[in-house]
């Protein structure tokens, strides 16, 4: 009989879901997996290269908050952030928008126009005002253009948003043609030389960071206290509550996705206008992918948002150092970034499921 | 074999989720061969959560499980197949575009090459040997509920299971169907095989079984020979208090009609007939029942009265309240009928999928309805807020506060939540859609007694009910439609059992009775 082939045991290791996450033990886990993080990526340096595991690590740290140091890496976190809160509204609706990043160059392409087609010809502060509006415009015609699709024919809003990207890279390539006839894949400063945001404390940085730092309040104001936030919300968790109380659900996904387009936008005009002064079809660097991982890491919490995108940008900026002054190739980098975020999200799951293993009292009972 | 006393037994078993929830406790069981045993008990008292620990879907924290008088341990369902241990959930587990038959041998790897023909052979076996009247090449998805449900049981018995358990196997069947449910059973039981039911309804327990195991807040509360019990004793056991099983039916005042539904046709998204020429009214101060198999288009219905179905042309559904104004509810949305200042509540059958959001706490339910009064472009959260105490209160509302997702509740909770904010509004149309489904004695006492103040408020009611003997209790006047038809209109203070169960499955004759 069968019956005699299953002995009597209990599983080695059982996991059952936490109902009740205490923030402490979140924290508690947190920190141990970030230690974890670290200790492995001293073995694999060690192994790897050879190279001393502390001085590494003391480089990464240099790297992003070393001397002179700390306003870029505050600059990338801004503006990285600042595609992450524009991704958010339409995360918390779950409509997954992938195309942050062709929003952010439409935004980018936008302010580089307005700068070369109406710099010199009218008043500079003209000119930003004009920047600011076109850009906004046009980034959020871009995202609404999917949402429209997705609200009334019911497309797949990831599919199309990734596309789009696409899209939005051969139209700056063309804007490159039109506007260099050298053939240059950058248009830089020489040609964009007005419109030009004015500086604090002469650095570019300072304006950008205080502007990113307003949209975070806002946002988080707007996501969690208005109605707007509300109904995005309800629409996100199911269309037929939202249809049952009279939300009008295809108005809520055409503004959710029209205000993530203009934080694109605004993201796109800070980085051209307030900052590089220069467009090329890279400029974005990938924000509008890595924002997906801030925003879901902060469980699409504004203000937590600032910390993870922070620790993004600490990560990719430390990386960059270690590989040039280690003399180690690009990709090293880029395996410590990977080892230590694997730690950090593969902790998610202890925090939220619980591991038993059997305990050694019965095992010895059996034995018997 | 057969040497032990018990088919199976159930020693000290204990399970909890997380810190806060014990589901079972110390619960001791025996299952004798051949016998039918129930296992009663409140929705939350563990009824389920105990078998899954049978069946494999869950591993007990403590205790043994004994199989032929043999310690086992189930580490899954197919352990528990091993134990010739089957169990039937209450949401079937079947692949729809495949037939019966497919679905009945999907998964057995028996190292023989698929053979549907010889399978369907064994299958039919099964079906002679038992009684069951099944359509072994009708795909699911054409299938009846009841359909279904057989296709399950073959499922588990083609497995060799000498031990079926069953869970609110009646919950969605027909009286007649249920009867049907019973012959089989009792049909399993003479071949010598042990039947476990799950169940909350006591008039089955009495008719069905021959023991009854109570749980009572997941510790064991009494076990029964079926013929020393009745209604009244095994209430008490379930609930742990005397309880009124009677419900009060007062007479209309002054009925004025309210509600006139007139050639109300509409279509599904296959451009079927989903309603077909329905007319009737609904007065003030009365609660009108539907009764029907589940889909006979009661979700329609209610759907197009509050404004969220496409209705087709020359359908109308009239209000008209005490300024006798007739205004027109087809072609307006929720929110329009809402500016007529037209107040409608509506208890949707899906709680979590419509009425409520399940991530979101009480307070933001309470919202859900009233956000956007006040000019203010941001929410105010202090009314919702004392409304979630009020009901909390009033309700009793079993949650640690106003700000658990409401997910984290229990099904009882969960619907008071919802009762209560529809109530709140001050309705003059309720409709409910089931709303004591998978609710405890209590609970649902509470429900009938909340609709009774309504209706004496004046309040039209609309009732989709499932449980027929609550219907004739409750309501004043009954329709019973099928397949989007209305095959009648009864008095609820005369209509009896047979005769709804009837008009139930009149038209096509019932789906099920066409197989074979």
């Amino acid at each position: 009989m069968k019956q005699n082939k299953a002995k009597k045991s209990e599983p080695l290791i059982r996991i059952t879901k936490r109902t009740d996450v205490s923030l402490k033990l979140g924290i508690i886990v947190r920190v141990i997996a970030i230690l974890i993080a670290l200790l492995v990526c001293g073995i694999v340096t060690k192994v790897f290269t050879s190279d001393d595991p502390i001085s590494i690590l003391k480089t990464i740290v240099h790297g992003a908050f070393g001397e002179g140091r700390m306003l870029v890496t505050l600059h990338d976190v801004a503006l990285l952030l600042c595609v992450s809160l524009a991704v958010t509204p339409a995360f918390r609706m779950k409509f997954w928008n992938i195309g942050a990043e062709g929003q952010v160059l439409m935004g980018a392409l936008a302010t580089a126009m307005c700068m070369f087609f109406l710099g010199g010809k009218v008043p500079d502060a003209l000119l930003i005002v004009i920047m600011i509006v076109f850009s906004i415009v046009t980034a959020c015609v871009w995202a609404i253009i999917p949402a429209f699709f997705k609200a009334h024919w019911g497309t797949n809003e990831t599919l199309f948003t990734l596309m789009m990207n696409y899209v939005a890279i051969q139209l700056i390539e063309y804007f490159l043609k039109i506007a260099d006839k050298s053939g240059s894949n950058v248009v830089g400063p020489d040609l964009l030389s007005h419109g030009w945001f004015p500086q604090i404390f002469h650095t570019d940085y300072v304006l950008n960071i205080v502007i990113v730092a307003i949209i975070t309040v806002l946002l988080h104001i707007y996501l969690t206290k208005s109605k707007h936030g509300y109904e995005l919300l309800v629409v996100g968790e199911s269309e037929n509550t939202a249809r049952y109380i009279g939300i009008n659900v295809k108005k809520v996904i055409i503004r959710t996705m029209a205000l993530s387009g203009a934080i694109c936008g605004i993201a796109g005009l800070l980085i051209v206008g307030g900052a590089s002064h220069s467009i090329d079809s890279n400029i974005a660097g990938g924000r509008g992918f890595s924002a997906i991982m801030v925003s879901w890491l902060a469980k699409f919490n504004p203000i937590v948002m600032v910390l993870t995108s922070l620790l993004l940008v600490f990560l990719s900026r430390g990386a960059d150092e270690v590989s040039s002054k280690f003399g180690l190739n690009a990709d090293f980098s880029q395996i410590l970034t990977g080892i230590i975020l694997f730690f950090i999200i593969g902790c998610e799951f202890f925090i939220h499921y619980q591991v038993h293993f059997r305990s050694s009292k019965k095992a010895e009972k059996e034995d018997k | 074999m057969g040497k032990a006393s018990y088919a199976l037994e159930l020693k000290g078993i204990t399970k909890a989720f997380g810190t806060k929830v014990v589901a079972n406790q110390d619960v001791d069981l025996q299952v004798k061969y051949g016998e039918i045993l129930a296992i009663l008990g409140e929705n939350g008292s563990g009824k389920t959560t105990l078998m899954n620990m049978v069946s494999g879907i869950y591993y007990p924290d403590k205790g043994q499980i004994f199989v032929d008088g043999k310690e086992v341990t189930i580490k899954s369902p197919k352990d528990a197949f091993d134990f010739r241990i089957g169990m039937i959930h209450q949401h079937f587990k079947l692949v729809d575009v495949f037939s019966a038959a497919e679905n009945i041998v999907l998964g057995i790897d028996d190292g023989q090459k698929y053979n549907l023909k010889k399978a369907k052979q064994r299958i039919r076996e099964i079906t002679d040997k038992y009684g069951f009247q099944i359509d072994l090449d009708k795909k699911i998805y054409a299938m009846s509920v009841s359909e279904k449900q057989t296709v399950e049981i073959i499922k588990v018995l083609y497995r060799g299971a000498d031990i079926l358990i069953l869970d609110e196997p009646t919950a969605v069947l027909t009286p007649q169907e249920t009867q049907k449910l019973f012959a089989v059973l009792r049909n399993m039981k003479k071949d010598n095989k042990t039947v476990i039911i799950i169940t909350h309804k006591l008039h089955e327990v009495l008719e069905i079984s021959d023991r009854v195991a109570i749980l009572r807040k997941g510790k064991n509360a009494g076990m029964v020979n079926t013929d020393e019990a009745n209604e009244q004793i095994l209430t008490e056991a379930m609930v742990g208090e005397q309880v009124d099983l009677n419900i009060e039916r007062k007479e209309p005042k002054d009925p004025q009609t309210r509600l006139v539904v007139k050639r109300l046709n509409v279509k599904n998204r296959q451009g079927e007939n989903a309603l077909t020429d329905i007319n009737f009214s609904v007065s003030s101060g009365e609660i009108f029942g539907i009764a029907g198999i589940s889909g006979s288009g009661q979700k329609e219905l209610l759907e197009s009265i509050a404004g969220l179905q496409r209705c087709e042309k020359g359908s109308s559904i009239l209000y008209t309240d005490s300024d006798e104004v007739e205004q027109q509810l087809v072609g307006k949305t929720p929110r329009e009928i809402r500016k007529l200042g037209i107040a409608m509540s509506f208890v949707p059958e899906d709680r979590l999928g419509m009425g409520l959001v399940g991530n979101m706490d009480i307070t933001d339910n309470m919202m859900l309805r009233s956000y956007k009064n006040g000019k203010s472009e941001f929410l105010d959260r202090k009314k919702p807020r004392e409304l979630a105490e009020t009901i909390i209160n009033d309700l009793e509302v079993v949650t640690p506060s106003t700000s658990t997702p409401v997910r984290r509740l229990s099904g009882g909770n969960v619907q008071k939540v919802l009762v209560g904010r529809e109530i709140a509004l001050e309705p003059r149309v309720l409709m409910v859609a089931y709303p004591v489904r998978g609710l405890d004695i209590n609970s649902s006492y509470m429900i009938y007694n909340l609709l009774n103040e309504q209706k004496e408020k004046g309040v039209s009611i609309i009732f989709v009910g499932e449980d027929l003997d609550v219907l004739i209790a409750l309501c004043d006047r009954i329709m019973v439609i099928n397949s989007g038809e209305i095959t009648g209109i009864l008095d609820g203070r005369t209509a009896k059992k047979d005769e709804i169960g009837l008009l139930m499955t009149k038209t096509n004759g019932g789906a099920d009775n066409e197989a074979k």
